[in-house]
């Protein structure tokens, strides 16, 4: 296999973007990462798009959006994996280039969500878990993952206290982050007093409805070393994919999010790195229980001892391990198909050294795990500055 | 989610009758029925009718519902699971959802699920009771 590199970055504008459609709001993206990288053109693009069939009533991305770009001709592909499209979209794009198939890829991710009502979101995104087994029964994403909060309440004494850390820590973060779509912080207290979605979860434990787009140029090493103008070589040493059941109820423990750690050995594996090796991370906190079983499923801390990560100041900017200093989907923003890419565009800006206010010291190795439904598809990422 | 009248019934064995695929190979009782064992990807089996007594395994109380369900709110959902393993995810119905606790013991019973709005199909299924 060919080493592979990230090359060029780029973002759209996050957030209720009402005056930008989906082909806008990904072409921002694109142009920006396009322009980061330096390069006019590219052999292939991948989009990861969770439903623009149901948010904007567009399917045919791959050859809308090449079109959009003044590439018409280019062979582009969306693909889907719910909110893990972006990551399989990255996936997608490493292996054309890893394989010698492409030598330059743009890899991207959109989703365009507040064109529709929040009902019409909430069916949309449902469709992300089991319809006959799940939503037809009336769950929504928040219950779902409600019941991975109790059940992990129950088992290991994670506090309600706990969940809220992690949306007042990510919210920290984000207010460092001039791209975030919510940059105020917040406290316990206002986790707590906030609406009730699913019990356990409050509307300040859930991630966000977001427009936006995330763009990555990979190329091969030796093309990536010419694009690189002095910055730091970002090379993507290590990715895994996994899948599971969709319906929460048929995974034996739902504690855990075993396609998680299926997807971190194979990246693990892959970079010839372990857990003990990554500097930061940036994962998949659709909601806070998230963030403390992703932790724990991906060899980060023990299982039962997700809780603790944020309230021990470990997880924090400054702590043993960050996690999520983009201010992670809780206030980042989560357009879903979008976000497997973003965190790539986190991971480059820390590793070269631009992320300002919130820069992690000395980090040279990063992690990103992306996953759709209640974690039935993640993708795990191994990024590292090339020496 | 519209309910597509051959959709509706395509599912009538599960959630009419408890219908489960039993494995002749291995003895999983996957439910609904399906073609490939998940346990050891055997692809004979027998049909068996699921004993509907269970207990919660864990739960949530949803304040804010899907469309489909704005009238029902708040209502509890669990995952239940069956005495031969089996495990579902459903409603607990006829209970204040202040009283539901993990371990509870519960059956599932035959309810309406959802309706089409005033002229469109019902959908039936089960809901969890207290048993």
């Amino acid at each position: 296999m060919r080493e592979v590199a990230i090359v060029g970055i780029g973002l759209s504008r996050w957030g209720e973007v009402w005056d930008a459609s989906l082909r806008s709001l990904w072409t921002e993206a694109a142009l920006a990462a396009l322009a980061d990288a330096g390069v006019d053109t590219v052999d292939s693009i991948t989009v990861g798009c969770m439903s623009p069939g149901l948010f904007v009533g567009q399917e045919h991305l791959g050859a809308l959006l090449a079109d959009e770009l003044g590439m018409p001709g280019v062979p582009a592909t969306r693909v889907e994996s719910a909110c893990a499209s972006g990551g399989v979209a990255l996936k997608a794009a490493f292996a054309e280039v890893a394989s010698g198939m492409a030598d330059i890829v743009l890899a991207s991710g959109v989703e365009k969500m507040t064109d529709v009502s929040g009902d019409e979101c909430t069916a949309a995104l449902a469709t992300a878990a089991d319809a006959e087994l799940e939503v037809f029964h009336g769950a929504s994403f928040p219950g779902l993952y409600a019941m991975m909060a109790r059940a992990h309440m129950e088992r290991y004494g994670t506090t309600r206290e706990q969940l809220a850390m992690v949306a007042v820590k990510n919210h920290k973060h984000g207010s460092m982050n001039p791209r975030a779509q919510y940059r105020q912080e917040i406290t316990i207290k206002d986790v707590l007093r906030s609406a009730k979605v699913a019990d356990p979860l409050n509307v300040l434990d859930c991630s966000p409805i977001t427009d936006g787009a995330a763009a990555v140029i990979l190329a091969e090493l030796s093309v990536a070393r010419k694009l690189a103008k002095g910055r730091p070589v970002v090379k993507i040493t290590g990715i895994g994919h996994a899948t599971d059941a969709i319906a929460l109820h048929s995974r034996p423990d739902m504690t855990s999010i075993p396609a998680t750690t299926k997807a971190a050995q194979r990246a693990f594996a892959m970079a010839g790195k372990g857990p003990q090796d990554v500097h930061f991370v940036e994962l998949h906190d659709c909601f806070t229980i998230a963030e403390i079983v992703v932790l724990e499923s991906l060899g980060l801390c023990a299982p039962g001892e997700g809780g603790k990560q944020a309230e021990s100041g470990r997880t924090a900017l400054g702590g043993a391990l960050p996690v999520n200093v983009s201010g992670g989907l809780k206030s980042k923003g989560h357009p879903v198909g979008a976000t497997g890419i973003a965190q790539m565009v986190e991971l480059a800006t820390q590793l070269r050294g631009q992320a300002e206010k919130r820069q992690v010291a000395k980090a040279r190795v990063g992690l990103a795990q992306n996953m759709g439904g209640t974690g039935a598809s993640t993708v795990v990422t191994v990024v590292e500055v090339a020496s | 989610m519209s309910l597509n009248p051959a959709r509706v019934a395509r599912e009538f064995p599960s959630r009419y009758r408890l219908e489960a695929a039993k494995c002749a190979g291995c003895g999983h009782v996957a439910f609904p029925a399906r073609l490939v064992c998940p346990a050891c990807r055997g692809t004979k089996h027998t049909a068996v009718t699921l004993d509907p007594a269970g207990k919660v395994l864990t739960f949530t109380v949803i304040h804010v519902p899907p469309a489909e369900f704005k009238g029902q709110a708040p209502y509890v959902l669990a995952v239940v699971e069956l005495a031969d393993g089996v495990r579902v995810t459903c409603q607990v119905a006829d209970v204040d959802p202040a009283a539901v606790k993990t371990g509870m013991p519960v059956s599932l019973e035959f309810r309406r699920i959802q309706e089409d709005g005033e002229a469109g199909v019902i959908a039936y299924g089960h809901k969890a009771v207290p048993a």
